[in-house]
C-alpha cells in the first residue's frame, strides 16, 4: 500500500467486516488491474483514500472540503462536490465526487444491471460504491469533475438510468417491493413510485424547495421502507373492510400443521403455538378473542398493526377495500429532532393516474412549503411551526379525530366564527334569563 | 387561440424573461460584498416572485448559464458563474 495506515488497522481487528478490509481489496484490485481497465481517474485513488482517511483519524478533523459547484449540465442534483484539501499529499483523492444513481423501484435489479454499472464506474470511477445510501440511491463514490458528463450521458444513453436527487430537490422516490413479492401489499407501491418520479422530474433535478423532500411508498403498514420515520410524506397502504379470515387455516396454526411467522422463527424449539400468547394477547385494541372455537376480530377496533396476519399469514389476509394511508412530516433528527409522520390523509385510492393525491395532496402541500418554509425548514417543522391545522386548511381538509396523536396534547384544532353556528356574537339579555351575573 | 397570439404571448415571457434576469443579476450584485451564494427564496424575494413563477426565470438563468448550481449535497443553493471563493477553486484546469 501506499500509505502506512496502522489506526485503520486497528479497525479491521474488531468481530466485523470492515470497510477498510474492503477498501484494501479494491486497491489491491486496481494496482494489479487484471481486466486491463483503462482507468479514466488516478489508479491509486483507494490507496489515497484510505491514506486521507488515516491522516484524519491522526488529526482528529476532516479533510474533505464539503460541497461545490460540480455537476451535469442543467441538474442541480445527483452529483456532491467533494475536495480534498490535501491535494499534493493525496492526489488520487483530490477531487473525489459523488454521484447518485437513482436506484429501481423496490431495488429490483438484475445482476446484470448491476455489472454493468459496477464496470462503468470501474473505468470512470473509484469502483467504490455504497448500495445503498439511506434514501434509497446507488451511490458512487469519488470521481473527476470531468468524468461527470461522461457517466451521465453513458447512464442515460445506454444504461436508461437517471441520476437521483439530492440538495433542496425531491429526492428519488422510494418504496417497498410491493405486489411484486409480497401478498400484503394493498397498492403497486413500484406504479407509484415510477408514476411520480416521471411526473416530478423538475422538482427532482432542479432544486427549488426550502430543503430536502422525500417520499416514500410502503405497501402495508408493515413500513418494510420505514416511511412513516423517514419521509416528508409517507404513503402506507391499508383497507377499510374486514380482515379476510380462514378459520380452516387458524386450526391450522392451533394444531402445528401450519409453522407461525411463515417458518421464520424454525431456527430453534419455541414450543407449540399458543395463539392466546403470541396472537389475541398482543393485539394492541384487544379485538380479537376465541368463541366456539373460532377467531372472532371486532374490525372497527383493529388499527392495521399486522402483528395477526404477520404471525398467521395463512389464515388471515388483508382487506379488500384498499388504498392508502398518507402521514406528513416525519425526518431523521437534524436541527429539530427526529419525527414521525403525522397522519393527514386517513384513507385515499391509489390507483393511476393518482390525480387526487397529486392535486389535493402533494401540490398545495409543496406551494405552502415553498411560501412559507424557512431556508432549510423540513415539512414537519414547518408543520410544528404553523400547526397542523395550518396543513389542513391548505389542503381543505377537515380535522379527523384519527390524526389526534395523543389526547389533550396534539393536535390542537381551533374552530374558527365561520365555522360556528352564530359565530361568537350572542345575545347577552337572553344569556342573562338564565345565567346570572 | 390564434397561433400569433400565442407567439405573442411568448414574446412577452421572453421580455419578462430579461427584465426578470437584469433584476436578478443587479440584485444580486448588491448583495455580493457579504456573500455569494444564495438561498432560492432570497432569489423568490429579489424577483417578487412566487416561487413556482421564480423558477421558471431561474430555471432558464441556469441552462443560460446566468446563474449557477452550488450544492453542499444537503442543500442548494445558486451563484452568479465565477463569484466567490470557491469558483477559483474549483473551476478546474
Amino acid at each position: 500500500m501506499k500509505h502506512e495506515t496502522p489506526l485503520l488497522d486497528q479497525l479491521e481487528s474488531g468481530p466485523w467486516p470492515s470497510f477498510v478490509s474492503d477498501l484494501k481489496q479494491q486497491a489491491e484490485k486496481r494496482a494489479k488491474n487484471e481486466e486491463g481497465i483503462d482507468f479514466q481517474i488516478p489508479q491509486d485513488v483507494v490507496e489515497d483514500l484510505l491514506g486521507v482517511l488515516e491522516l484524519s483519524f491522526k488529526d482528529g478533523e476532516t479533510h474533505w472540503k464539503h460541497g461545490g459547484i460540480v455537476g451535469v449540465f442543467g441538474y442541480g442534483g445527483g452529483v456532491i462536490g467533494r475536495y480534498c484539501d490535501q491535494p499534493e499529499q493525496f492526489p488520487g483523492v483530490a477531487h473525489f465526487h459523488t454521484m447518485r444513481v437513482n436506484h429501481p423501484g423496490g431495488k429490483f435489479y438484475t445482476t446484470k444491471y448491476l455489472r454493468e454499472l459496477c464496470e462503468l464506474w470501474d473505468l470512470r470511477g473509484s469502483g467504490l460504491t455504497n448500495m445503498h445510501g439511506s434514501t434509497g440511491d446507488i451511490i458512487f463514490l469519488g470521481t473527476t469533475t470531468p468524468q461527470l458528463e461522461e457517466i451521465f450521458y453513458e447512464m442515460t444513453h445506454k444504461h436508461n438510468q437517471d441520476l437521483g436527487g439530492s440538495g433542496s430537490n425531491l429526492r428519488t422516490p422510494s418504496d417497498c417491493i410491493g405486489q411484486a413479492r409480497c401478498e400484503w401489499a394493498c397498492y403497486d407501491t413500484q406504479a407509484i413510485c415510477y408514476d411520480f418520479t416521471q411526473e416530478y422530474q423538475d422538482e427532482l433535478h432542479r432544486p427549488a424547495f426550502p430543503y430536502k423532500f422525500k417520499f416514500k411508498f410502503d405497501g402495508c403498514p408493515n413500513c418494510c421502507v420505514a416511511s412513516i420515520a423517514r419521509s416528508d410524506l409517507s404513503f402506507i397502504g391499508t383497507w377499510r373492510d374486514d380482515i379476510k379470515m380462514d378459520q380452516e387455516a387458524v386450526q391450522a396454526y392451533i394444531g402445528g400443521e401450519i409453522p407461525p411467522n411463515g417458518g421464520s422463527h424454525s431456527g430453534r424449539d419455541w414450543g407449540p403455538f399458543d395463539i392466546n400468547k403470541e396472537v389475541i394477547n398482543l393485539c394492541p385494541t384487544q379485538c380479537m378473542w376465541m368463541e366456539d372455537g373460532k377467531l372472532m376480530i371486532d374490525n372497527k377496533e383493529c388499527t392495521r398493526c399486522m402483528h395477526c396476519i404477520n404471525v398467521m399469514p395463512r389464515a388471515l389476509r388483508i382487506g379488500d377495500d384498499r388504498g392508502v394511508t398518507i402521514m406528513a412530516g416525519a425526518k431523521a433528527p437534524i436541527l429539530d429532532g427526529a419525527q414521525m409522520g403525522s397522519l393527514i390523509v386517513p384513507f385515499m385510492r391509489a390507483e393511476p393516474p393518482y390525480t387526487e393525491i397529486k392535486e389535493k395532496v402533494i401540490e398545495p402541500i409543496w406551494d405552502w412549503w415553498m411560501e412559507e418554509g424557512k431556508n432549510r425548514e423540513r415539512l414537519g417543522e414547518l408543520m410544528k411551526r404553523q400547526g397542523l391545522q395550518r396543513l389542513l386548511e391548505v389542503c381543505g381538509f377537515d380535522p379527523d379525530p384519527r390524526m389526534v396523536q395523543e389526547p389533550r396534547s396534539n393536535p390542537y384544532i381551533f374552530w374558527k366564527e365561520d365555522e360556528v353556528e352564530g359565530g361568537w356574537e350572542r345575545d347577552v339579555d337572553k344569556f342573562r334569563e338564565k345565567h346570572q351575573r | 387561440m390564434h397561433p400569433l397570439h400565442i407567439f405573442s404571448e411568448v414574446l412577452q415571457m421572453a421580455l419578462d424573461y430579461e427584465e426578470s434576469k437584469t433584476k436578478l443579476i443587479e440584485g444580486l450584485k448588491k448583495k455580493s460584498k457579504s456573500k455569494t451564494k444564495f438561498y432560492f427564496n432570497d432569489l423568490a424575494k429579489i424577483l417578487e416572485a412566487k416561487p413556482r413563477e421564480a423558477k421558471k426565470v431561474v430555471n432558464r438563468m441556469i441552462i443560460d448559464g446566468h446563474l449557477e448550481y452550488w450544492s453542499s449535497g444537503s442543500t442548494s443553493m445558486y451563484g452568479i458563474p465565477g463569484m466567490g471563493k470557491q469558483a477559483a477553486a474549483e473551476h478546474e484546469d
